[in-house]
């Protein structure tokens, strides 16, 4: 594809502190990508290396204070969400862009009818009448595999199972058309049946929809399932870049090196133990002068300590099309 | 819901009973005579008739059995008859105060209004302030308005109603001359210019109430409120690009005044109650006056009457912030 003029959402140097008594967290550090039209990103990384706290700062979902959204580019068509004033921001939100969050049973009000949350942003974005809304809010329940939906849009949310309550914050996600569905481990907290479920849900309304979707997740065998591309994170920066089959059959950081080797093989007849990356993820108390993964890396060396690597792509393509890594290792280096 | 209602009225019956029987006894054991106010002059034989006539010289469980009969009986019956204009009640003897040798319950319907005017207005007057400082605080936590919050919180729970109330009839009776000292109860609101007047004699009392009902019910809010605040369907809400209105007023205080409804629910009794010491202190002649009269002149009857309406009144109330949770929380349902 070409130099990216078709991205629906194109992000850039994004930077995301949180002030706390301890002193400034810096989450994101300098992140891009973009999203093509109908692409699925897939976003993998550690608990802790900046994946929801890079989503949310697109469409200003943290809560200020603590979060500040220091830097960076938001361009989504040709507005920058970072520059445009709240009230056009919330217009965006849920309208342009759906979220879908990791934990469906507390993301839902319990107080108010899957009916009325779902009709909630048809009346407000589409400006529909309450009887249009839930036509639409019926339309949109068995578009999601909600059978009965007619009925079910009277009951609340806590007489829908897990994996219903996630069908219906996809539901919420997709009411408006938005060009750009943020789905935050969506399946993480759902047993293994119904994450599979969601999945088929997820790839067949994709199809029907044509959405870009970014896909954030802990599970690197989801992400060979249905992206198109992946990004991996560590210590609030994005490490390696690439489509999925690239970054499967070559992997460049030593980080994803090693989270590649921590999926279980259910072909592979070895019974070896799965293996962890050993030590911690960093926690960013200034902006990193070195590379984040330096102390967890088997592959040091004191360039590593001195400078923190900056994205270069290892193929002809510029850096975000192609496959890219911020690493000053190079696997060939090593075997040469 | 009805059969939970249903049930717990059932389980209300004994406990009720429990509850009479205790006060009954308890107050009964203490020393006083229905004659303490009757003048020494009045020869023993003319006495122990007078007494007889009361019927305090049975033993203590057929005046109980006596008393409840009258209680659940007789007096509800009397009422009946009243407004109907029936015979259900016949003859049958009512709970006499032993001070006034009226009905006990004719002394409360004198009474009831004048607290239910001037303490229900205040407890009315606390939540209308409590609720918009508790949400806003809490929405704007930290903030100068919030701590401002937080100081008239800390003073209307501190400083008792005692030296409120005398400070502001320092202030506002004594040096400015705004309102009156004394609430005048023979006052009947007939045009406007009486309702202003009852409106003046309101003022302090239910400003010394209000403030020390708005500060405990303002920290339920904003507690409630931060509490919900943090949840995860608020930020779906705002992923929704729902206004701050919305988010706030809406999605946010809907589940924040669920317990908040329940303790105010709660707090009504004590407005039947009466306040003792405001009541007192500007005069008020309502049912916490009486109490306290009753208990001086050795009073039994009204004492036992009155405090075992206070028992009815909690048991009934809990049953009403019972019922009310379930109507409010969906997730709460009793069969
Ligand atoms: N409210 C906050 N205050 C201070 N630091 C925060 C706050 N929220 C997030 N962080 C920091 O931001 C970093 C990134 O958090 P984030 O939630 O984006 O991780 P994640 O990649 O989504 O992890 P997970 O897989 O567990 O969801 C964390 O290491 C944390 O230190
Ligand atoms: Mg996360």
């Amino acid at each position: 594809m070409p130099d990216g003029g078709d991205a629906v959402l194109d992000v850039r140097g994004l930077k995301t502190v949180f002030r706390t008594r301890g002193g400034e967290v810096h989450a994101v550090n300098s992140v891009s990508f973009h999203l093509k039209k109908g692409e699925l990103l897939g976003v993998v990384g550690e608990s802790g290396s900046g994946k929801s706290v890079t989503m949310m700062s697109l469409i200003g979902l943290l809560p200020s204070p603590p979060a500040d959204v220091r830097a960076g580019t938001v361009m989504l068509g040709n507005r920058d969400l970072l520059k445009i004033s709240p009230d056009e921001l919330r217009d965006v939100r849920g309208a342009k862009i759906g979220f879908v969050f990791q934990d469906p049973m507390t993301s839902l009000n319990p107080v108010f009818t899957v009916g009325s949350q779902i009709m909630e942003p048809l009346i407000r974005h589409l400006g529909l009448t309450k009887d249009q809304a839930r036509s639409r809010a019926i339309d949109l329940l068995e578009l999601v595999g909600i059978s009965d939906a007619a009925n079910r849009l009277q009951s609340f949310p806590h007489q829908y199972s897990g994996g219903m309550r996630q069908r219906v914050m996809i539901a919420i996600a997709l009411s408006c058309d938005p060009d750009v569905l943020i789905a935050d481990e969506p399946t993480t907290a759902l047993d293994v049946t119904i994450q599979a479920q969601i999945l088929e849900l997820v790839k067949g309304l994709r199809q029907k929809l044509g959405m870009a979707i970014i896909w954030i997740t802990h599970d690197l065998g989801v992400i060979a399932g249905i992206a198109d591309r992946v990004m991996v994170m560590y210590g609030g920066q994005v490490v390696e870049q690439a489509p999925v089959k690239e970054l499967f059959a070559h992997p460049q950081h030593p980080y994803t090196r090693a989270l590649l080797k921590t999926i279980p093989s259910l072909t592979g007849t070895r019974a070896a133990r799965l293996q962890v990356i050993e030590g911690q993820p960093p926690i960013m108390m200034a902006e990193p002068a070195s590379c984040p993964f330096c102390d967890r890396c088997a592959h040091v060396f004191d360039r590593c300590r001195r400078e923190n690597p900056v994205r270069r792509g290892i193929d002809t393509r510029p850096v975000g099309y192609g496959h890219d890594v911020a690493c000053h290792w190079t696997p060939e280096a090593a075997v040469a | 819901m009805l059969v939970f209602t249903l049930r717990r009225l059932l389980v209300a019956i004994p406990t009720l009973l429990v509850i009479s029987l205790v006060i009954f006894l308890l107050v009964d054991f203490a020393p006083g005579s229905p004659m303490s106010e009757i003048p020494l002059t009045v020869p023993p034989d003319v006495r122990q008739k007078m007494i007889a006539a009361l019927g305090a010289d049975q033993p203590v469980l057929v005046r109980y059995v006596l008393w409840l009969r009258q209680f659940f009986w007789v007096e509800p019956a009397t009422l009946f008859d009243g407004i109907f204009g029936t015979h259900l009640a016949g003859n049958e003897q009512r709970i006499l105060s032993w001070q006034s040798r009226s009905p006990v319950f004719s002394i409360i319907g004198q009474r009831m209004p004048q607290t239910l005017t001037v303490i229900g207005t205040a407890y009315l007057v606390g939540i209308l302030i409590a609720l918009p400082i508790g949400i806003y605080s809490a929405y704007r936590q930290y903030s100068w308005f919030d701590q401002l919050g937080t100081l008239f919180a800390m003073i209307g729970f501190s400083v008792p109603t005692f030296f409120s109330g005398t400070l502001f009839i320092i202030v506002f009776a004594v040096w400015f001359g705004w309102f009156p000292t004394k609430y005048d109860t023979t006052l009947h609101v007939t045009d406007w210019a009486s309702f202003l007047k009852q409106l003046k004699q309101m003022a302090m009392p239910v400003m010394t109430l209000g403030l020390a009902n708005a500060a405990t019910i303002s920290r339920y809010m904003r507690s409630s409120m931060l509490e919900n605040m943090g949840q995860d369907y608020v930020r779906t809400a705002r992923a929704k690009g729902m206004t701050e209105r919305t988010v706030v007023l809406k999605h946010v205080l809907r589940n924040s005044l669920i317990p908040v409804v329940t303790v105010i629910a709660l707090g009504i009794p004590s407005i039947f109650g009466g306040a003792i010491i405001t009541e007192n202190l500007f005069g008020v002649n309502g049912i916490g006056a009486a109490l306290i009269g009753a208990i001086h002149a050795n009073d039994l009857p009204m004492v036992q009457t009155l405090a075992f309406i206070f028992a009815v009144l909690i048991v009934t109330f809990n049953l009403i912030a019972d019922v009310l949770y379930g109507f409010l929380d969906p997730r709460i349902r009793y069969d």
